[in-house]
């Protein structure tokens, strides 16, 4: 085969690469991410209401009430980028936690461990760490708190299957909705593994304010029809400014960077979570061999990712469109010859 | 539970639905907002793994049914195009002329019903505005295009001569003669991929179980199709001339029961399992029975014109049926966590189980070694 089963002239489908290289990028910038901690997220919310200010986003749904814990938000969704998950556990369930853990560890795989530290480092760190873990956690229950964001895949489902050019990879290596090209078509909202981007249908933009404005009358919702999604803030990028939602957060538990250099923090955090007997500790997103050939924003968790309702195993379908083109092909020939054997069999 | 001394001190409190402690672990439960009826497909036993409050995974796309009905007519509009330029060669005015005719009504009425189903309509044209390779959306938009175009010259012409050349075409009439057996060649080039792109459209997704079925889904649809295409014909066009549309809707026929049958054998059995059930399996149990029904009408009566025409509505209607039912088993794959969960978990731990340990999402030491 002359073509390269992991591309289609030249467009990288699957596998480690630098995206924005990839998209032929002139302007060198650095991959920008998310290490999203959850060990120390207190559910405040926090980057949910900074998220919908700095981004104008509408309210999302009727504002029922779930009683899924004190998570009325659900799920990401068009007017929803950034999601805290809440997770109440029970003594078995932290211990199942904890041995599947141990079982990524003896994997066997990770041979490479974390840095070597000097000891004093890896002493201070486990004092400050100390005192973060041990705190709101007791061994008989233990409330999981993850915010959840867009992932800005290596290899993105929806900007592969985007029909229009409205989604884009930036230089910094995201992947952002031109909301004045798309044009709803909604394939992208399929095409994200991980149930993320979703075309807005209803909402509104802000509170009543005006003069003369009724309480609980809305304007008219913006972008309506249009697919959204966490943007990583790329107006704030431009700028050189932390997005709003890493700036807000109070204990850090969403950090925000050059992505090389949150991937060292977020193995370095494990592996202290692990010395401290947390082997529920792992991460989410930061290999870039997985399906999606790693994230952008990556995630230490507590539990399974579909505990969190990530999905445990997430591939870009794109991955598998040079398959699909063979087979389509043979489809077509066979329909073709069908065809042909009707015609030149009913002389 | 008590989780702190005072507790003993609080009323007892019902038991929320969406709670969860203790003992009173549930694997998998519907959330509060499920009310479109979903909830009653659950059709499996309790399963093994903890979900999100039930909450799906993965989002069903914003299809509604104008997008089945063109995975619909585009079939019909692919079979007839080949149909059309078979006719076309073979000197079969009436069936060329039909299957132009029905092609090209198939094209705009599926055009219009893919445009409907935009969020923002007055946008379609964006669809055009670049080609881009790894989105079938955008290649189907240009082959749907270029169809309509070779069909719609093709049909201009047939229409001019239905009416006795009385369209003010003046001396463009023996330029648009001369371009009609080019355009019909034309259409016919486009005519395959038009029939299969929309397969690829599905699979080329995150959901459970569209992806599951991209290996055999195109023969379903190039079937679907060829046995719509001949179906119309059927029922369009005198018996004399339809010979071949028969013989196409047979094979159709044939080579869609099997290419079903194939299809859900090789699916991972949790992602094939929304084709089975509920509406979804209902449609396509139909169809199986109605395929069956008009093959053999199309075979053993295609030359009596009512059994015919009978035979041709009864395959019109199976193809219908085959597309609503894989669009709407592929929505209810993604509003249920445990289809794409159940799946990724097996292939996940097939992959350890052979030894390829590096390549989960989830890593306990992760790295990141070519650049950093």
């Amino acid at each position: 085969m002359s073509i390269d089963e992991h591309s289609v002239l030249g467009h990288q489908l699957h596998g480690p690469t630098d995206p924005a290289a990839d998209a032929h990028w002139q302007v060198h910038k650095s991959r920008k991410g998310f290490f999203t901690d959850t060990s120390i997220c207190i559910g405040c919310k926090a980057c949910e209401v900074a998220c919908k200010e700095w981004n104008r986003n509408p309210r999302d749904g009727d504002l029922e009430l779930t009683g899924w814990s004190y998570d009325n938000t659900q799920a990401l969704g068009a007017s929803t980028w950034r999601h805290v998950a809440f997770i109440e556990q029970d003594r078995e369930r932290i211990e199942e936690a904890r041995e599947s853990g141990r079982q990524l560890v003896s994997l066997g795989m990770p041979t490479v461990g974390p840095p070597a530290k000097t000891p004093e480092a890896a002493t201070d760190s486990a004092i400050a760490a100390g005192a973060d873990t041990s705190a709101p956690d007791t061994p008989e229950f233990r409330w999981l708190m993850a915010s959840d964001v867009c992932k800005h895949c290596t290899h993105a489902g929806c900007l592969d299957v985007c029909p229009t050019g409205a989604l884009f990879r930036t230089e910094f290596s995201t992947v952002v909705v031109q909301p004045d090209v798309c044009n709803g078509c909604g394939t992208c909202v399929a095409g994200c593994p991980f149930g993320v981007i979703q075309r807005r249908s209803d909402g509104t933009v802000e509170p009543t304010t005006g003069r003369g404005e009724q309480k609980g009358q809305q304007p008219e919702v913006e972008k309506k029809g249009i697919a959204q999604k966490c943007t990583l803030c790329y107006d704030r990028l431009l700028d050189d400014e932390t997005p709003a939602c890493a700036k807000t957060c109070p204990t850090t538990s969403i950090k925000y960077g050059d992505h090389t250099d949150l991937v060292d923090i977020a193995r370095d955090r494990v592996a202290q979570l692990h010395e401290q007997g947390l082997t529920e500790a792992r991460l989410y997103g930061a290999n870039e061999l997985d399906g999606v050939g790693g994230t952008g924003a990556m995630f230490l968790l507590l539990d399974e990712p579909q505990v969190y309702g990530l999905p445990p195993d997430p591939r870009v379908p794109t991955a598998d469109l040079p398959v699909m083109a063979k087979r389509a092909g043979m489809a077509v020939a066979g329909m073709v010859t069908a065809a042909a054997i009707a015609f030149l069999g009913a002389r | 539970m008590t989780t702190s001394a005072f507790d003993q001190f609080r009323p007892p409190e019902p038991e929320r639905p969406g709670r969860r402690f203790g003992k009173l672990r549930r694997k998998k439960r519907p959330g509060p907002g499920r009310t479109d009826g979903s909830a009653e497909m659950l059709m499996v036993p309790d399963v093994e793994f903890e979900s999100y409050y039930g909450h799906n995974i993965v989002k069903p796309p914003p299809w509604e049914w104008p997008v089945a009905a063109y995975l619909f007519l585009g079939g019909v509009a692919g079979g007839s195009g080949l149909l059309g330029f078979g006719a076309q060669l073979t000197g079969r005015a009436v069936l060329r002329r039909n299957a132009r005719l029905g092609a090209m009504a198939a094209a705009s009425v599926g055009g219009v019903a893919l445009i409907a189903d935009l969020g923002r309509p007055e946008r379609f044209y964006n669809m055009f505005r670049t080609l881009k390779l790894t989105s079938p959306m955008s290649i189907g938009s240009w082959i749907l295009g270029a169809f309509s175009a070779g069909t719609g010259v093709a049909v201009a012409s047939e229409v001019d001569r239905l009416l006795g050349d009385r369209l003010p075409l003046g001396p463009l009439r023996k330029v648009l003669r001369a371009v009609e057996a080019p355009a019909g060649a034309e259409a016919a080039l486009f005519a395959g991929p038009l029939a299969v792109y929309t397969a690829v459209l599905l699979s080329d997704t995150a959901n459970p179980t569209w992806n599951g079925a991209h290996r055999d889904l195109p023969f379903v649809f190039v079937s679907s199709a060829s046995l719509a295409s001949g179906g119309l014909a059927m029922v369009t066009t005198p018996t004399r001339e339809t010979g071949p549309a028969r013989a196409l809707a047979v094979m159709g026929v044939i080579g869609d029961i099997a290419a079903m049958k194939y299809m859900e054998h090789r699916m991972d059995p949790v992602a094939a399992e929304p084709l089975h059930h509920g509406t979804p399996g209902q449609l396509l149990r139909w169809s199986e029975r109605l395929a069956v029904a008009g093959g053999l009408g199309a075979l053993l009566g295609g030359r009596h014109r009512a059994v015919a025409a009978a035979s041709g509505l009864a395959l019109l209607t199976v193809s219908a049926f085959t597309r609503f039912g894989v669009f709407e088993a592929g929505l209810h794959s993604a509003k249920d966590p445990r289809y794409t969960v159940e799946p990724q978990l097996r292939r996940l731990a097939e992959r350890r189980a052979a030894g390829i340990t590096d390549d989960s999402i989830t890593t306990a030491a992760p790295h990141w070694p070519s650049h950093s």
